[in-house]
């Protein structure tokens, strides 16, 4: 029976598959601006819903599960397809609808020009579409669905220029690194169904929840997840993917880096946070990956002057201090901090895409400057925003790095360190891209489209989006304030319902190091600040590529050499398989084999051809001949 | 009993040989009428009466009666029937004679094989064999009536006289069948 | 009675069947090799079918099981079938060539 619950969670996912479907059919049909809205009505309706569902939920209400159909039922493999509305997945539908929903609003202003316009909108819905079936499913299968479509539209979207070739590529990219991912989930699937004969993470959980801890087949498939995860939110060592993935439209970048995409990977952990619970080995392992993922993207970030690549690797580090966060068994934590990144990565995503468009297409940084008086609301928000990742209160981001890096030191100290390290690096070169952008004077000579004289401020519909972001990067904070500054962790103690793992985890710190530890990192970041602006705060030159640089620098400048690692480590000694796969088999076995084989049956066609005589004696002869050698080898067994 | 059946043996396989080897088709057409009514006292030899009524009906009422005719209306009598070599003939009935061996060796266990018990004497009535052909096998009997059909179709469509207005190639270009193939004219 | 028809069947051995009809049958296929009218070879034709209809009629009476009846019914059946779409052809060769070799008909091959 279908109740009002059960209608309400089902419209959530079915708005943006209405316009996915709709607009990508009539996008020939569709002038205009028509595609845009209503591609962006129908996410907010989606997102309107989720309000509701989020506001008419009560404290302790139990897991929902609506179950659309019987989906797969082959002997003892039964497999529903349906959602799961729990605390988790209601706080993710609200980040993935909210978010969307204002990236869409801007994406009208931002793609407005585009010809393909409603194919982007399509695309876009698909996207989000997919994203709330990764979060609302109700068993792994059904998130993987979602967890493919998020990886399909990344692909179309990325390379939603295809007409570049390097865009192209990009999107290839991002598609063959999360399939190595997406290989990691599936045998952890098929790990877990072995294991447990369900994939429903309801019963999955229960029964996981009753084994040993360190049981070699939960870390086993929580290590697979962990595959899965690092694919699909660019940690190391598969990251590479996401830098390139500034080859789509601005929206798209933000869409993947705040609100989809790469949250799933730390979602699909939390989701399993009972797995991971008993798994000690699989959770250092995240932690140090996670660190060693939010160094590099930092270190990255210091040298790249295009200004998307640096919030990309930005994004990267973020992701890093996330999974640092699950490592310890922070998921709230973690999940807190998705929630204000989505919040400020979005709102500077969506900055750059504005500075973007106001200097005509142009994106490396050196050739900014200035900017601060041309586009005003552009520059406040994207004050805000960089305030906000920087980490200094009362914004959002302090509040819920303060909570990861307070969780890790408990683990571990040295963690803790260079995560701290991390995070002054973050705020070097997040206050470097607002430097060089906003201050200083003007250095461009952007070309800009016919008919415009000079930087301009974007339009209101994509400056309101801002606007708005800014607002939540500000107050996002206010969601999880700590028990030392008064609050009551309200995100965490909302999550705990959804998912055990959140409900075991606790800080055992004392006020005083917290206190400590806070003042600590907040005056190391505003040193770094101070630093940055006696470096990059007055900046009038336009400087070239520095002759020399030490080596450390050429390196990370490099990218720590990651992508050229790769090429040399994987892709070339594939290239010299195949090439002499080639030369031998296809070569030597392969053509000669098959050209042979059609040779040899157009002889025995030529030869056997003679026997048409055409004669029907000679017929009856053969089949009669044909008759007694049979019934002869079968009689005699010749 | 035994001695009945092998007068109606005899007389199936002298008449059989003569269909064969008969030089006119008239004669040929005589002997396998022979030949199907000594089969049809076969049948009833096996109690199987209302079989035997419906083969000499079908077979020698219809068919071969249908062939006669046939043979008269196309006056095949004047024809010359081209042989065979006497190897190829040689051949083939070397052949059929060892058809008939592996036959025999094939079913040589089978002829060993000890007769059921039990016994029906009612199968061969009509009672019975309709019962079983309108209820195990109703379907293949309609089935079978659609073959009827497109059969008499078909025999038709084949013995119908062109229509010259209906040829749409120039009569030159016609394959002439009068001639004989490439092969013979070689030979 | 039914004791009667018992004997009178089972006093002829079911391999003599088997051997008349395999007789028949090869008599029957050496005349479709041997002749080239193609009426014979038609005639021929029936006879191997007869000869397979005596073994079903020999088959079904031995082990009292209608089915082998009703199958040489459908034999008849398909028999008949063949015979009238063979006679058309036969019709339709002679009117065209004049003969009724078998070997004409390799033509056909084109």
């Amino acid at each position: 029976m279908v109740s009002a619950l059960d209608l309400h969670v089902l419209m959530v996912p079915a708005f943006p598959l209405l316009g996915a479907v709709v607009i990508g059919a009539m996008r020939r049909k569709l002038k205009g601006n028509t595609a845009g809205i209503l591609g962006t009505a129908l996410i907010a309706l989606s997102f309107v819903v989720s309000a509701i569902l989020f506001l008419h939920r009560g404290a302790d209400e139990p897991t929902h599960i609506t179950t659309l159909f019987n989906w797969i039922h082959v002997g003892a493999m039964d497999i529903p397809f349906a959602f799961q509305l729990d605390a988790l997945s209601l706080w993710m539908m609200l980040i993935v609808t909210g978010i969307g929903t204002l990236i869409h609003i801007y994406s009208i202003g931002y793609m407005h020009d585009d010809p393909r316009v409603a194919t982007f909108f399509a695309q876009l819905n698909l996207f989000s579409f997919s994203m709330l079936l990764l979060v609302m499913g109700s068993n792994f299968l059904v998130t993987f669905i979602g967890w493919e479509g998020v990886g399909l539209c990344s692909y179309l979207l990325i390379g939603f220029w295809y007409t570049t070739p390097e865009f192209n590529y990009a999107g290839r990219k991002a598609f063959v690194m999360n399939r190595i991912g997406d290989i990691g989930m599936v045998l952890a699937m098929a790990l877990m169904f072995y294991q447990f004969g369900t994939l429903n993470y309801v019963d999955v959980m229960k029964q996981g929840g009753m084994m040993a801890t360190g049981n070699p087949l939960i870390v086993t498939a929580t290590l697979l997840l962990f595959l899965g995860a690092t694919g699909k939110s660019a940690q190391l060592p598969l990251l590479t993917w996401l830098p390139d993935a500034m080859a789509g439209p601005t929206p798209v970048s933000a869409l993947i880096h705040a609100a989809t995409m790469v949250t799933a990977g730390i979602f699909l952990v939390v989701r399993s946070s009972v797995l991971f619970q008993l798994a000690p080995y699989t959770q250092d392992i995240i932690l140090w990956v996670g660190v060693a993922t939010a160094l590099f993207g930092a270190t990255v970030g210091l040298f790249q002057n295009d200004i998307k690549k640096v919030l990309a690797y930005s994004t990267v580090s973020q992701l890093g201090y996330m999974f640092a966060a699950l490592g310890v068994g922070a998921y709230s934590a973690g999940m807190f901090h998705v929630t204000t990144h989505a919040f400020f990565k979005a709102l500077l995503f969506l900055g750059a895409g504005s500075v973007i468009h106001a200097l005509g297409g142009e994106q490396d940084i050196r050739k900014m400057g200035g900017l601060k008086g041309v586009t005003k609301t552009t520059y406040m928000t994207f004050l805000v925003a960089t305030v906000a990742i920087a980490g200094i209160p009362p914004l959002s981001g302090f509040f819920s790095k303060d909570g990861i890096l307070a969780s890790t030191f408990a683990e571990s100290p040295l963690a803790y360190g260079v995560l701290v390290f991390a995070a002054m690096l973050t705020a070097f070169y997040m206050f470097r891209l607002l430097f060089l952008t906003f201050f200083g004077t003007y250095r461009g000579t952007a070309h800009l489209p016919a008919g415009q004289a000079g930087p301009h401020e974007s339009p209101k519909v994509m400056t309101v989006p801002l606007m708005v972001l800014a607002v939540l990067s500000v107050i996002g904070g206010a969601l999880n304030i700590p028990h030392i500054f008064g609050g009551h962790d309200w995100l965490k103690t909302f999550l705990a319902t959804a998912a055990d793992g959140i409900g075991m985890e606790r800080l055992e710190l004392s006020a005083s190091t917290e206190w400590m530890l806070m003042a600590l990192s907040t005056s190391l970041v505003l040193l770094t600040i101070w630093y940055t602006w006696t470096l990059f705060g007055k900046k009038t030159t336009l400087d070239g590529e520095p002759a020399d640089m030490p080596f450390l620098k050429r390196l990370i400048a490099k990218r720590w050499m990651l992508d050229e690692l790769y090429a040399w480590l994987f892709e070339k000694p594939y290239s010299w398989i195949s090439r002499h796969f080639f030369g031998i088999g296809e070569e030597k076995i392969a053509v000669p084999a098959t050209v042979g084989t059609g040779k040899a049956a157009l002889g025995l066609g030529e030869w056997l051809r003679k026997v048409q005589t055409g004669n029907t004696s000679f017929y009856l002869f053969g089949m009669m001949v044909g008759v007694v050698v049979l019934l002869i080898i079968t009689l005699f067994g010749v | 009993m035994l001695y009945l059946f092998y007068f109606f043996a005899a007389i199936s396989v002298i008449a059989a040989l003569v269909v064969v080897s008969a030089k006119s088709p008239i004669n040929s057409v005589i002997a396998l009428v022979v030949c199907f009514l000594s089969i049809a006292a076969h049948y009833i030899l096996l109690n199987a009466q209302f079989l035997a009524m419906v083969h000499v009906i079908v077979y020698t009422g219809a068919i071969l009666v249908l062939m006669l005719f046939v043979i008269m209306l196309l006056n095949m009598n004047t024809i010359v029937e081209v042989r065979k070599p006497m190897v190829t003939r040689i051949l083939a009935v070397v052949t059929g004679g060892l058809f008939f061996l592996v036959l025999l060796a094939a079913t040589r266990s089978g002829l060993s094989t000890p007769v059921p018990e039990g016994f029906d004497p009612g199968i061969g009535l009509v009672k019975r064999i309709g019962m079983s052909l309108f209820q195990d096998f109703l379907l293949p009997f309609e089935l079978s009536s659609v073959l009827f059909l497109s059969a008499m179709a078909g025999a038709m469509m084949l013995a119908k006289k062109d229509d010259p207005s209906n040829v749409n190639r120039p009569p030159s270009s016609e394959p002439d069948l009068r001639q004989a193939g490439p092969n013979e004219k070689a030979a | 009675m039914m004791e009667n028809v018992m004997t009178a069947i089972r006093l002829v051995p079911l391999d003599h069947y088997l051997i008349l009809s395999f007789l028949l049958f090869s008599i029957g296929m050496v005349g479709a090799l041997v002749r080239r009218n193609i009426i014979i070879v038609i005639m021929c034709l029936e006879l191997m079918l007869n000869s397979v209809n005596l073994l079903l009629v020999a088959f079904s009476a031995y082990h009292s099981d209608p089915g082998g009846q009703i199958m040489v019914f459908f034999i008849m059946l398909v028999a008949a079938a063949e015979v009238t779409v063979g006679l058309a052809i036969l019709v339709l060769l002679k009117r065209n060539t004049n003969g009724v070799d078998m070997n004409q008909l390799n033509r056909l091959k084109w």
